[in-house]
């Protein structure tokens, strides 16, 4: 019988030379504008070093992270909302959604920000119901006064998540487009109703194409709270430091704290949108070994 | 169980179903052959309503399909009635349509628990006897993805069975997998036809034909060209067209 025999290869693997040199180079770039930036007086690493834990800072952080989760929560569930109306059987949802991502996604969000903020000049009370009809004095329906003072803080998530929502929505259609049409006829022959299949076929297979998009547009939308300055909103991280470098006359190191904390953020994010995909790649994962 | 009259289904300008009458008994099993574009696919989808056909009429177990009759007149289904009726009705596809994102015991109760409300228990208990019957009870926790093609066609046989239907529709079931692995699942379809179930099956198996169809329809270009005993039909064709076909596929 023959004996099989094993030899390892052992060869001289492939040296990368210029590899090594750019990286080298590069390295000894990124020391000197360090060292270079640690001396530099317009950086001001002092003020930088007081501000960074600023109680202020620290405040105006949390608004921008409560911005953007909140408008996010409520833009996530619009743009569903809005990605399912679009392929719902029915006309009126369909062109519905069509109108609103094409007035949302069609005009600047700086431009819908600065609206929201002149709410209450436009409208100063909102009617829910059927307008026309009343009896005497009673109409049908419910009657909100928008008071001179609205939330500015509201007013911008509102004005930010209407706008998120019809990005959001295009990046949920593309997703349910991803799923094979098998899939609904499959859940149709069971009996399931349209929701049903929409709810626990359809969109638990799309959140696998969703996911990464809507991690981008979090990030995006940590770094487009900064506009609710249009609002104008002044609380939040971006205001609250330019604000506070009119203090001391130097806008520098202010900025840096503002990008410290938006770095710390988006790195925070980062991480999370990888543990939710490992989440949703139920079933896709290649596992060796077990099909026979 | 079934009865169609005169069925008629077009896509577009293009005529697939030219008048098709036949009749399914109940605990029948009836097998379709015929050329691929012969209408046979379409026809078998219309029974279960996932296409609406547009002149004939169609029941199932006495009920009209997608329409209720009142007063001489037919009245459109809503959604939900549509479903239910379709719930009654197994349907087994080419390409398996397992639910990939649910391991099989997640597929196969997925009727029950989300059309029939059947508590997740009682659920979890038919389904893994179900797929004991399918020869599957060692996969329960696997899903799609890690079981093979005949695996996949076993477990969408033990979902659709989850329903209790009292008819079974099965699109060339076999057509999408590997040769070795295509009498495994036959041999679960014998064994469901053995158990009085009515089934309709669109293959291009002739041997499972000549052996467990109780009848054999040869559709060609959306007519029913010629039905009858599979005996029959496969050693003693009447027509040309039947002739030529099988001795292509035989």
């Amino acid at each position: 019988m023959a004996q099989s025999t094993k030899t390892a290869i052992k060869a001289v693997p492939l040296r990368h030379p210029l590899r090594w040199a750019a990286a080298l180079y590069l390295v000894l770039v990124a020391a000197a504008f360090i060292v270079d930036a640690s001396h530099r007086s317009a950086y001001d690493w002092k003020s930088f070093n007081k501000y960074i834990f600023d109680a202020r800072v620290f405040k105006a952080a949390g608004v921008t992270l409560s911005l953007t989760v909140i408008a996010m929560f409520f833009a996530i569930l619009l743009g569903i909302a809005l990605a399912v109306m679009r392929r719902s059987p029915n006309p009126v949802f369909r062109n519905v959604s069509w109108i609103f991502i094409w007035i949302f996604r069609g005009t600047p969000v700086y431009v819908q920000l600065v609206f929201w903020g002149l709410l209450s000049t436009i409208y100063h009370s909102f009617f829910i119901g059927i307008p026309d009809i009343h009896f005497g004095h009673v109409y049908l329906g419910l009657h909100f006064a928008i008071s001179q003072t609205a939330s500015l803080y509201w007013l911008a998530i509102i004005g930010l998540s209407l706008n998120e929502a019809a990005y959001m929505a295009e990046i949920v259609r593309a997703g349910l487009l991803s799923v094979d049409n098998g899939q609904e006829e499959a859940a149709k022959s069971l009996g399931m109703s349209w929701w049903t299949t929409m709810r626990f076929i359809v969109i638990p297979q799309a959140m696998r194409i969703i996911i990464p998009p809507t991690g981008n547009e979090i990030v995006s939308m940590l770094k487009t709270t900064s506009l609710v300055t249009a609002v104008p909103l002044v609380t939040d991280l971006y205001a609250r430091t330019r604000n506070i470098s009119d203090e001391i006359y130097n806008p520098i190191p202010l900025l840096m704290v503002a990008c410290a904390w938006y770095l710390f953020f988006t790195t925070i994010l980062m991480f999370a949108q990888y543990f939710i995909e490992k989440r949703f790649a139920r079933g896709h994962s290649p596992m060796i070994g077990v099909q026979s | 169980m079934v009865s169609a009259h005169e069925i008629h289904k077009s896509f577009g300008s293009n005529e697939v179903l030219k008048g098709i009458t036949l009749e399914v008994k109940r605990g029948e099993v009836m097998c379709l052959i015929g050329p691929s574009g012969s209408g046979k696919s379409t026809f078998l989808r219309c029974i279960n309503h996932l296409e609406k056909i547009d002149a004939g009429r169609l029941s199932v177990d006495g009920v009209i399909i997608g329409y209720r009759e009142q007063h001489g007149k037919l009245y459109e289904l809503k959604p939900s009635e549509a479903a239910k009726q379709r719930s009654g009705i197994g349907m087994v596809f080419q390409k398996f349509n397992l639910f990939p994102h649910m391991t099989a015991l997640d597929n196969v109760i997925s009727g029950m628990v989300r059309v029939q409300k059947i508590d997740k228990d009682t659920a979890t208990k038919e389904g893994k006897a179900l797929l004991e019957r399918v020869g599957l009870a060692d996969k329960a926790d696997h899903y799609p993805a890690h079981l093979s093609g005949g695996q996949q066609q076993r477990v969408a046989i033990a979902r659709s069975l989850a329903m209790k239907p009292k008819l079974m529709l099965f699109d060339e079931p076999t057509s999408a997998l590997d040769p070795e692995l295509v009498g495994e699942v036959l041999d679960v379809m014998k064994g469901l036809a053995q158990s009085g179930m009515t089934m309709v099956v669109v293959t291009h198996e002739m041997g499972f034909a000549r052996e467990v169809a109780d009848s054999l329809v040869f559709m060609d270009n959306g007519v029913v060209v010629e039905a009858g005993d599979p005996t029959d039909v496969l050693g003693n064709p009447q027509h040309e067209r039947t002739k030529g076909f099988l001795s292509k596929v035989i």
